[in-house]
């Protein structure tokens, strides 16, 4: 039958000529060419080439309003000589070290609590969620009124339960302000932590939890060697995140502190803006944020080879 | 061990509601604790991380609706409660200041910038899944890579782009930047989705003569409506977020988006400000939250989305 057809096809010769064009619009090569254009498009002009362009102002003496030439490593030998950009840096670290830290064992702890059986658990878990979602700018404001110096609501409770005398000046003082800008980045990075957890820990069978407590293991053994263990690549990847978005963080600060008191909590993405947008020396605020570089390449690194090398990782499934 | 996890899908609806084909042993455990035991170790800790949680939220609302001299007596009036509510700060906000005006600029510039992004990474991540051209694989990783590159290293270089282009407190420097943040995350969750959508299904239509237009537009997006849902809800809550950009890229009043106008125009000298300050950041928030609350589980799925697959 299909012989018989297939003999009368070629005897007619009304095979379609196919031309060069039809031969390309089925291409796949050329075809993605084409898909990929517009985002490639974006990521070349807005991503790709001011990221190279940052690396090369850090080496000039660019200002606003006016070009600047190559200076070698002006810019970094007198980074290496300021001492507010050795704070900066230490702020970053302090910031970005007890901040993450933090987040991750109250996220863990939130994320435990969350997957018992409560009552109205998903309002409760929507309502969770709900720091993260408010702009950072937004909720910022609401911790300046917080911690407010003169009408702060913390310190005038903390003066009605008799635990202070005077009120505290929350961003005035270095330390204080420190650990002010800590607690609401904590704040506001919980959930994101919590939840992400949470989605993680609901993939572990009961049926573990249960085999383990008939062989007698306790609430820390059962962490410790099931949620643990089967928990750590989804820690591996929030965490990372967590790290890269503290380390970089910009607005937080910027609402609360400005970098001040005496430029006591700049973090170095608050330095290089001052540098290069409020005081106009480009040079100098692309050398500090490109110093933030190598930082963030060891973070990325750490995740990509040390934690966990899963296949994921290189855009493929997880079978 | 780890493939236990890894082989699972993650399910959104189970992780609000709890009730994935795992968890359907809906008591679990729990009924091995009494009551007081639960009390101690799980509602009490539990109550506390949320007041904390949600106190700021408390405290912006009670601000906005206190009458001013309330707000800075702290001796005679009760601070935690006020029994005169009054909507002068916002009907000042609203009506004394350009503030609908800047509601409308970060709406304009994030459903714009939204949409440019979720065009482009459409056809990115059905490209990388499914056309899988020569260097796919290395592609999708570099998506992956984009998307931890930080705004606050780009935005100096950015700036003198912008200048050159002749795009400075203009929307479009903002509607044109923004995608670089969202590109990445949004193709890096489509191409999730995307991959869960049987390829026998396009296999069909090509033996029936689609053209990959047709198979994308009339196959894959209709089944991938969920992912573009979440990819839509997440680009726009990042862009009404974004403040490094907008601050450093806009200079004019009339331009500026809510989060750098409140910031910058906002602050003053005077002593009353608080009441419509967090007035503005109430009512800058109000539009994402609404959002949330209608699709908590979108919002949820790209988050896992985005750390996992």
């Amino acid at each position: 039958m299909a012989e018989a057809a297939l003999g009368t096809r070629t005897k007619s010769g009304s095979y379609p000529h196919v031309t060069a064009w039809d031969r390309l619009k089925v291409n796949r090569e050329w075809l993605a060419w084409w898909f990929m254009l517009p985002a490639a498009a974006f990521l070349v002009l807005f991503l790709a080439y001011p990221l190279g362009l940052g690396v090369w102002l850090s080496f000039t003496d660019t200002r606003i309003g006016r070009s600047g030439v190559f200076i070698g490593l002006e810019n970094y030998e007198w980074l290496w000589d300021d001492s507010v950009f050795w704070v900066s840096v230490f702020n970053t670290l302090l910031y970005t070290g007890v901040a993450s830290a933090v987040k991750f064992a109250v996220g863990l702890y939130l994320a435990l609590l969350l997957n018992e059986n409560l009552p109205f658990k998903a309002i409760i878990r929507s309502v969770v969620l709900i720091p993260f979602i408010v702009p950072t700018v937004l909720s910022a404001i609401a911790f300046w009124w917080l911690f407010d110096s003169q009408f702060s609501i913390i310190s005038w409770s903390l003066r009605k339960l008799h635990l202070i005398s005077t009120n505290i000046d929350f961003l005035g003082d270095p330390w204080t302000a420190r650990w002010s800008v800590i607690f609401a980045n904590i704040w506001r990075g919980v959930p994101f932590v919590a939840i992400t957890l949470l989605a993680g820990l609901q993939t572990v069978s009961p049926s573990l939890y249960e085999a383990a407590t008939i062989d007698g293991a306790s609430t820390w053994q059962r962490f410790r060697f099931i949620t643990y263990p089967l928990l750590t690549p989804i820690i591996a990847v929030v965490m990372t995140f967590s790290v890269l978005f503290t380390f970089t963080d910009f607005q937080l600060i910027w609402v609360l502190t400005r970098g001040g008191p005496v430029n006591a909590t700049h973090l170095m993405a608050t330095l290089s803006y001052q540098r290069a947008i409020v005081g106009g020396h480009l040079g100098e605020g692309a050398a500090i944020a490109t110093a933030m570089i190598p930082f963030l390449l060891a973070a990325i690194l750490i995740s990509w080879f040390g934690l966990q090398r899963r296949k994921w990782q290189q855009g493929e499934s997880n079978d | 061990m780890t493939d236990v996890l890894a082989s699972k899908q993650i399910d959104p609806r189970a992780v609000l509601t709890g009730s994935s084909a795992l968890a359907d042993h809906s008591e679990g455990m729990s009924y091995l604790h009494s009551l007081p035991r639960r009390l101690v170790t799980l509602y009490l800790p539990l109550g506390i991380i949320m007041l904390v949680l949600m106190f700021p939220f408390y405290w912006m609302a009670l601000t906005a609706i206190k009458p001013d001299e309330q707000l800075l007596d702290l001796e005679n009036f009760n601070p935690f409660w006020t029994w005169t509510p009054t909507l002068k700060h916002i009907q000042k906000l609203l009506f004394e200041s350009n503030y609908p005006l800047w509601l409308w600029n970060t709406m304009l510039v994030a459903v714009s910038a939204t949409v440019l992004s979720i065009v482009a990474s459409v056809l990115a991540a059905y490209a990388i899944v499914r056309l899988r051209y020569k260097g796919a694989q290395w592609v999708g990783g570099a998506i992956f890579l984009a998307y931890l590159i930080p705004p606050s290293i780009l935005f100096i270089p950015l700036s003198t782009v912008v200048f050159q282009y002749g795009l400075f407190d203009t929307p479009f420097a903002l509607i044109l930047t923004y995608p670089t943040i969202l590109i990445p995350f949004s193709t890096w969750l489509l191409m999730g989705y995307f991959k869960t959508i049987p390829f026998e299904l396009e296999e069909c239509a090509l033996i029936d003569g689609a053209s990959r237009w047709q198979i994308l537009t009339k196959i894959v997006l209709p089944l991938a409506v969920p992912g573009l849902i979440s990819a839509f809800i997440f680009c726009f809550t990042l862009c009404w977020n974004e403040f490094i950009y907008a601050l450093t890229f806009i200079s004019s009043t009339s331009h500026k988006t809510v989060p750098v106008a409140i910031v910058n125009e906002f602050v003053d000298g005077d002593i009353y400000r608080w009441g419509s300050l967090m007035a503005g950041a109430l009512a800058g928030s109000l539009p994402l939250v609404v959002l949330y609350a209608f699709f908590v589980e979108h919002y949820v799925s790209a988050m896992t989305g985005a750390v996992k697959e």
